[in-house]
């Protein structure tokens, strides 16, 4: 589904080196988690995947379904099946939370050549996604993420993602910030799109919610490199004993 | 002080090309007002009102030219069951225009005024704005006081069931048209009254409203899309004792618009708000100049204009709350915002509070803005295309000041106006 090699990104502004040779494959129907300490670069490559200005890839490449992410623009990776949930989600006043929906399921809908959905349609879809993850219809009438708590705006997240039904989501930390009842809700609307034809790949500082969401493969990343790779335990390990013994190991 | 030459004569050679019309009864507030310009003159780019926007094509004595636009689509408020009064070129039009019989409110052209010695709209003819000449002369309107060739009396006596929709017309590329109209709303009544149209190659409106004492007035105005003509507007409102004054201003395209609202609070427990939102491209030049004088206790006014600029147009905001002694509790709100769509365009704000009362709350900004690029991003990774990312940026942007039309169907009106607007401007 996704395949990472050898990416090296840098800052376009400055000459900075964020990630230095980032390989990685995610098959369709599995869960990969990327664990790291801070800065290590876990948003930056998922903000490079999804087509953020400011940085520059200076080598590498990046293929969903074999189709070069790279040179896409961001609404068109997003037609291609590609979904990040922010770290931080963006506040949009005077922007419908609906409106922003429904704009954004239409506009993936006519790129991939598939008529607009009806309004009543969309509605029914969107109140059911909501119901599931307790997201109630005044959060639904408000501006994008204003006046949301953290919590809200995670799960909006989701809802989008819940909505517009993308092959590979890429979760950047939606659990931090999040209390175990939401963090539930998160992994519960997670869990109800995994299928055979859709991949994760799930960034978290914590083991928490891999208890919820289960993974297939554990990547850690270290100073813009995944410096090792294994299963469910390796979460376990950081856990218990932090980074610490992996990065010296490593070493 | 004598005026300056040039000032003088260029003030002479306006009025030059000019007839005082057979006024009637309004004929010593025409004289006056006429007065009251060959004192101040005609204003000159060194003033310091006129600082911002040059007032050389409203002031020269013929009108320059400009196109008539035929977009062949629907006038703004088409959709709306209204009483329509037509004016072609400034001149009012009985056959395009409805029956101006409805119950509530009590229409007449000014010409009638005097044959119909209808008092109140004698009475205010000229004088909220003659009012409105201190402390900052407005000549633009005085000449139109002097001047005017048509207009209407608007009494409002009850809640009359539809808007009264003042439609303009232009169809003479280089027609000058001065219109003043006087509208009194009574105590307890309460109306609505739109505005459109392209009116005339250049166009000098005045509008003066006197609202009693519990009266309301909504008042919404669409201007262009015609690009090539000029205007200079005034409105003189004055708000008794908790009434309301509602006024929403859409601007779209336009070389040279100049809109003043001059409003007194002097009753009270009032509230007054007036907003703008304007979209524009290249040449165009919009300028807001709004005066607020609270001289009551516990009134609201509100002051919301947004502007939208694009491939080297200019927006010119001037506001004032001035809060007279003795008018505390004063509420007084006042935000001036412009979105540069690229590095060419320019906003020249200025924002000023005047405070003789201490028990008052007054707040007032003025931001200048790029896109927000998070934002951007953001909407763009959901899969929505940049240029339509843009528009709803640009669209949530104006919200603010089209909430101010509390009509919900006509601010959707409004709305798919300026979506249009943008879709055909990438
Ligand atoms: N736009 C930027 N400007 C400056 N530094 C940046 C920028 N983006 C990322 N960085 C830096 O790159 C490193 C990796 O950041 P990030 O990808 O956010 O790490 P993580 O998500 O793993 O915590 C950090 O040192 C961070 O400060
Ligand atoms: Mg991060």
């Amino acid at each position: 589904m996704l395949e990472i090699k050898n990416l090296h990104v840098k800052l376009e502004e400055e000459d900075k080196r964020i990630l230095k040779g980032v390989d990685l494959s995610v098959e369709a129907g599995s869960v990969h988690a990327i664990m790291g300490p801070n800065g290590s670069g876990k948003s930056t490559l998922s903000y490079v995947l999804s087509g953020r200005d400011g940085y520059e890839v200076s080598e590498g490449s990046a293929t969903l379904e074999g189709a070069d992410l790279l040179g896409m623009e961001p609404e068109e990776r997003a037609a291609a099946g590609l979904f990040l949930a922010f770290q931080y989600p963006v506040e949009i006043p005077g922007v419908g939370n609906m409106t922003f929906l429904r704009t954004a399921v239409n506009a993936q809908r006519k790129a991939r050549g598939q008529d607009e959905l009806s309004a009543s349609d969309f509605l029914k879809q969107v109140r059911e996604r909501a119901k599931e993850l307790k997201i109630d219809a005044e959060m639904l009438k408000r501006s994008v993420n204003v006046g949301f708590s953290g919590g809200e705006k995670k799960r909006n997240e989701i809802l989008q993602m819940a909505v517009l039904e993308p092959k590979m989501c890429i979760l950047d930390e939606t659990d931090s910030g999040l209390d175990v009842d939401a963090m539930k809700l998160v992994a519960d609307g997670v869990n109800a799109l995994r299928d055979a034809g859709r991949a994760f790949l799930v960034i978290t500082h914590y083991q928490r919610l891999l208890d919820h969401i289960k993974p297939d493969v554990v990547h850690i990343m270290a100073d813009g490199r995944i410096v090792k790779s294994g299963g469910p335990e390796l979460a376990l390990e950081v856990e218990h004993n932090g980074y610490g013994d992996i990065l010296a190991e490593v070493e | 002080m004598a005026l300056p030459q040039a000032k003088q004569t260029a003030t002479e050679a306006r009025i030059d090309a000019l007839q005082l019309p057979e006024g009637g009864c309004t004929q010593a507030a025409r004289e006056a007002a006429l007065a009251r310009l060959r004192q101040m003159g005609l204003p000159g780019r060194r003033d310091e009102y006129w600082k911002y926007t040059r007032p050389d094509t409203l002031v020269q004595p013929d009108a320059p030219e400009a196109a008539i636009l035929d977009t062949g689509e629907a006038p703004v408020f088409d959709a709306f069951d209204r009483l329509r009064i037509v004016f072609v070129d400034g001149v009012f039009d009985a056959e395009a225009s409805d029956d101006l019989q409805m119950e509530g409110v009590e229409i007449d052209r000014i010409h009638d005024i005097c044959t119909r010695d209808i008092h109140w709209a004698k009475d205010l003819y000229g004088t909220l704005e003659a009012r409105g000449q201190t402390p900052v002369p407005r000549p633009l309107a005085a000449l139109n006081t002097a001047f005017a060739r048509d207009g209407v009396a608007i009494r409002v006596t009850g809640r009359p069931s539809r808007p009264i929709n003042l439609i303009y017309t232009h169809s003479d590329t280089a027609s000058d048209a001065i219109l003043h109209h006087v509208v009194r709303v009574e105590s307890g009544a309460e109306a609505t009254i739109l505005e459109n149209g392209p009116a005339a190659s250049r166009f000098n409106k005045c509008m003066e409203i006197d609202i009693a004492d519990t009266g309301s007035l909504h008042h919404v105005r669409a201007q262009g899309r015609d690009h090539e003509r000029r205007a200079a507007t005034h409105m003189f409102t004055r708000l008794g004792r908790e009434s309301a004054y509602k006024s929403f201003t859409l601007t779209v395209n336009g070389v040279l618009t100049r809109n003043e609202q001059v409003v007194e609070l002097t009753g009270d427990d009032a509230v007054a708000h007036v907003a703008g939102a304007c979209v524009g491209d290249g040449d165009f030049h919009h300028d807001d100049t709004v005066f607020i004088t609270h001289d009551a206790v516990n009134c609201e006014s509100r002051q919301v204009f947004k502007k939208v600029l694009r491939n080297g147009a200019t927006g010119v905001f001037q506001g004032k709350i001035l809060v007279k002694e003795g008018a505390q509790k004063t509420d007084g709100y006042q935000i001036s915002q412009s979105l540069l769509l690229d590095d060419d365009s320019q906003f020249l704000a200025k924002p000023e509070l005047e405070i003789y009362a201490d028990d008052v709350a007054c707040s007032h900004g003025s931001t200048s803005g790029a896109i927000d690029e998070t934002a951007l991003f953001y909407l763009r990774a959901r899969g929505i295309p940049e240029k339509e990312a843009t528009d709803l940026l640009t669209l949530a942007f104006l919200a603010e000041a089209v909430e101010e039309v509390e009509d919900r169907d006509i601010a959707a009106d409004i709305v798919a106006r300026l979506e249009a607007w943008l879709s055909r401007h990438s």
